[in-house]
């Protein structure tokens, strides 16, 4: 991932002259300071429910009902750095959850065909929109809002503005369900967050290690070991909440993957700082021979892929297929990926970053219905709460001298 | 001092700790050309924000003194209104509005609200003639070159009532005509009563225009004094400037030119709009490894155009001719393709094609070549580090990290940083476009020192340029270029600048003939 250190001089600046001090490596601010406004959000929210927003069961249920906005958000971001925006990723949803009930109540298939079939169908929508974006040139916002209409009205087509329910447990179970525990609290929980925070120490001893053979600039240790420790207590903390409750939610476990490759495909591969430097520069990308058009197709076909996804899991959680599903979703995952600190010209933006953005948004949703707030003033308050956190990062930028 | 206009004294502001400017004393007499000279990073363009208010008072020390009173400017508003206008390198302009429409934008010629066209374009005419572009007002600003779009800039200035014209390296990107209309222009500005300050790197134009100098360096005034059109002024200047005389202002080579490296045969190519016109009309050519072959040519002659049709063909449309490589056909259809095949392309305008602004200079460093640092599309992050930290210290970019964002950097820079990113990708054939427009001499001797050494590594090189001097000083054949089509060659030891300019204009003549 790119690290960007923040310079100190504007662009007419003096040329700084060649310091001896070996340059450590800088961190972006910009992240924790979303990563401050979650912690925030969540203990206001514990005073104001009085210790209610992290019962066992209200964590449980929050990951199972905003993994839909994270799923969407990992998708998003690659496609808002890169410059775009999809606006149909809500019906998307709907349509593959239409096609995924389907399968298994008219078709009669197996659940797991079903999931191939609404992956390949979510798929096969992105290529679609990335087909009219990287090689007809119209703007994604139009191609899109186009989408956003054709797939709503698909998945009414194919649903008759009727209820598919009474799907198999094991499909609802990817939504709702939890892995087999073993006794209260739960062992395997706290197997899999041992096994999460050794592999969080594994790997930062194994970087720093690489970093120091090579002579190539490290954290500082005590900053890295802090933030290790406090990502561990995190992962611990969860844990300890789950395994009281009903155990790991099996959705929980595809997030983590999810979040782990797409952070890896985003800050390690070509694809990925193809993304970025396509964001960044369009033009210059192209001069610099990234073939621009295929890396638009296959940012959207994984936006489908994704959307697709999602389609399962929201309708795994629902329990039924209906044609109204996945309304205004795609607002949400645009929501977070800025709060999550994407930039709106594009090149800017984090998996990571991202997801922090979704689960601001979940604890709002969580702790305002805990707190029974009237939906409509919810509304209001993610409004509010999406305004004032671009509006933060852009006042912050400008006083970082750009 | 009686009779100034405009003093700046001891004026010092920091960036977090780092100091732009440290104790600038500036003195501008009322109706004379200011010049002020220093390299890239000196800190002039810093010096203009403190004094336009970009940088707003409190934000810096130091007094500044307009037409006798001291002033505090917390915004570029405020400058305005007592008569302070600066024209930005970068013209700002709204390029579907019309002349008339860029001049009294944001000063409307209205009544309640309502604007009175045929006022306005009245009023813009007038001032079009006071700077001399023949244009109708209601013409479209993107039907205008640059070098016309500066004097719209200027008669915008005017409109405001200018007591004090800023104009930040405002020959940089124009040609020889347009860079001496502005010049005549400027001396008429004068006779008029209107101060200017003139930032430039053209030391030639100095010594034609300027009353006075103020050399800056390294954020502090180094010398103030008169100018006058000699030799020894230029000299004084340069000194002054990079804190050493140039004698040389190329560096010294020993030409070891090969075999033929890469040549081109009946190049055509269209304008991609107007798709009838021939933009490069059936152009051969070729270069040896070792040599450095310039292109010259006038503005819009369609170097760049050929150059860019050629890498990837990213310019123009039904493009015909054949590329060949150590006398082996190939393909250049793509950007990709044209690198696979070792040819670099470093582009004329930096910030629009040449960089990713917003990335540090690592990733601009690999960007052509992740491939070389990829394996099964993984990027091995660590090497990638390793590869820019190599170029920063050997091109010597002058920064804290390689982790500093491109954007952030001088020109000079930046041009070293789009070098860097060239030579990585391994090429045999580099096309440089423009490698020093808008950087400082200091950079660009530098830059002409990398330029032989790449030339002594074998490589064919190509310059393409608008300063007839630096195609002289660096190549060793040049070839000129009009109206899309070659009209000349002129080796090393014939070319002078009366000679090649003969040719470039040649094709011009026999169009105006016909």
């Amino acid at each position: 991932m790119t690290v960007i250190a923040p310079e100190q001089a504007g662009p007419a600046g003096p040329s700084q002259p060649d310091k001896v001090r070996k340059p450590r490596r800088r961190v972006d601010l910009r992240q924790y300071g979303i990563l401050a406004a979650l912690a925030v959000i969540i203990l206001l929210f514990q005073v104001l429910t009085g210790g209610r927003l992290l019962y066992p069961g209200n964590v449980s249920n929050l990951i199972q009902q905003n993994a839909y906005v994270l799923i969407l958000a990992i998708g998003m971001v690659i496609v808002i750095i890169a410059g775009h925006i999809d606006l149909s990723v809500g019906s998307v949803v709907a349509v593959v959850g239409a096609i995924a009930g389907l399968a298994m109540q008219s078709w009669g298939l197996p659940w797991w065909a079903a999931v191939g079939i609404a992956l390949i169908v979510g798929a096969v929508i992105g290529a679609w929109q990335g087909f009219w974006v990287a090689f007809v040139g119209i703007p994604a916002f139009i191609v899109t809002l186009a989408g956003m209409l054709v797939f709503r009205g698909l998945a009414l087509v194919l649903l008759t503005g009727g209820t598919i329910s009474g799907l198999p447990a094991e499909f609802n179970a990817i939504g709702s369900g939890t892995l087999p525990t073993a006794g209260t609290p739960d062992l395997i929980t706290f197997a899999i967050a041992a096994v999460a925070v050794i592999a969080l120490v594994f790997q930062l001893v194994r970087t720093r290690a690489t970093l120091k053979r090579l002579d190539l600039p490290r954290e500082r240790a005590a900053s890295a070991w802090t933030k290790v420790g406090i990502a561990s207590a995190a992962i611990l903390y969860v844990a300890y909440l789950l395994a009281y409750n009903r155990g790991t939610p099996i959705i929980l476990l595809i997030l983590a993957a999810l979040i782990l490759i797409y952070s890896f495909v985003l800050g390690r591969t070509v694809f990925g700082r193809h993304v970025y430097a396509m964001g960044g520069n369009l033009f210059a990308a192209q001069m610099s021979g990234v073939k621009t058009k295929w890396v638009n197709f296959f940012i959207f076909v994984n936006m489908g892929l994704l959307a697709g996804l999602a389609g399962v899991v929201s309708t795994a959680r629902a329990g039924s297929a209906v044609a109204s599903a996945g309304q205004s979703f795609e607002l949400d995952a645009i929501a977070a990926v800025f709060i999550g600190g994407a930039a709106v010209q594009g090149g800017v933006g984090t998996v990571v970053g991202a997801v922090i953005g979704g689960l601001v948004m979940g604890v709002l949703n969580q702790g305002l219905s805990i707190l029974s707030v009237d939906a409509a003033w919810q509304q209001v308050i993610k409004g509010l709460v999406l305004l004032f956190a671009v509006a933060f990062d852009v006042y912050s930028k400008r006083r970082s001298g750009r | 001092m009686e009779n100034a206009i405009l003093t700046m004294r001891g004026i010092v502001k920091d960036f977090n700790g780092v100091k732009a400017l440290n104790g600038v004393d500036i003195t501008v007499r009322r109706g004379e050309v200011h010049a002020i000279c220093g390299e890239n990073g000196a800190g002039k363009s810093t010096l203009m924000k403190v004094l336009s208010g970009v940088y707003p008072h409190g934000s810096f020390d130091g007094v500044i003194t307009f037409e006798g009173e001291q002033v505090a400017y917390r915004s570029i508003n405020d400058s305005e209104r007592d008569g302070i206008v600066i024209i930005h390198q970068e013209l700002a302009l709204s390029p579907y509005l019309s002349i008339a429409e860029n001049i009294f934008l944001g000063n409307e010629v209205a009544r309640g609200g309502v604007i009175d066209w045929n006022k306005t374009n009245a009023e813009a005419a007038k001032l079009l003639a006071r700077v001399g572009l023949a244009e109708n007002p209601t013409t479209k600003i993107l039907e205008l070159g640059v070098g016309k779009q500066q004097l719209v800039e200027i008669a915008k200035a005017l409109s405001k009532r200018v007591k004090l014209l800023i104009l930040d390296e405002p020959t940089a990107a124009l040609n020889d005509d347009d860079s001496a209309h502005l010049i005549d222009l400027l001396k008429h500005l004068r006779e008029q009563g209107i101060t200017s300050i003139i930032i430039s790197h053209k030391l030639k134009e100095i010594r034609a225009i300027a009353d006075t100098v103020t050399v800056i360096r390294d954020g502090s005034t180094i010398e103030e004094f008169d100018v006058d059109d000699s030799d020894e002024i230029e000299t004084r200047i340069i000194r002054a400037m990079v804190g050493r005389s140039l004698d040389n202002q190329f560096p010294p080579r020993d030409p070891q030119i090969g075999e033929e490296k890469f040549r081109v045969e009946h190049w055509n190519a269209y304008h991609p709009v107007d798709v009838g016109r021939k933009v490069v009309d059936d152009v051969s050519f070729s270069v040896r490894a070792g040599e450095i072959v310039g292109f010259a040519g006038l503005m819009g002659a369609g170097r760049t155009e050929l150059a860019m049709s050629i890498f990837g063909r990213t310019y123009g449309t039904d493009i015909s001719g054949k590329v060949f490589k150590d006398g082996v056909e190939i393909q250049t259809r793509t950007v990709d393709e044209a690198i696979r095949n070792g040819i670099a392309y470093a582009t004329e305008d930096r910030k629009r094609y040449g960089l990713n602004l917003i990335g540090s200079i690592t990733v601009n460093v690999s960007a052509a070549a992740l491939g070389k640092l990829a394996k099964l599309g993984v990027i091995d992050r660590h090497r990638e580090y390793t590869v820019a930290e190599d170029y920063r210290k050997k091109m010597n970019i002058k920064t804290s990290s390689v982790g500093a964002l491109t954007g952030r950097l001088s020109g000079g820079n930046q041009q070293k940083v789009v070098l860097s990113k060239w030579i990585y990708s391994g090429p045999d054939v580099l096309i440089l476009d423009e490698p020093t427009r808008g950087i400082d001499v200091g950079a660009k001797y530098e830059i002409y020192g990398i330029i032989n050494e790449l030339a002594a590594q074998g490589k064919a090189v190509i310059v393409i340029s608008s300063e007839l001097p630096e195609l002289i000083g660096l190549s060793d054949r040049i070839y000129t270029i009009a109206e899309g089509r070659l009209t000349g060659e002129v080796a090393r030891e014939d070319a002078t600048q009366e000679e090649l300019m003969r040719h470039m204009t040649a094709a011009r003549a026999e169009g105006a003939i016909k």
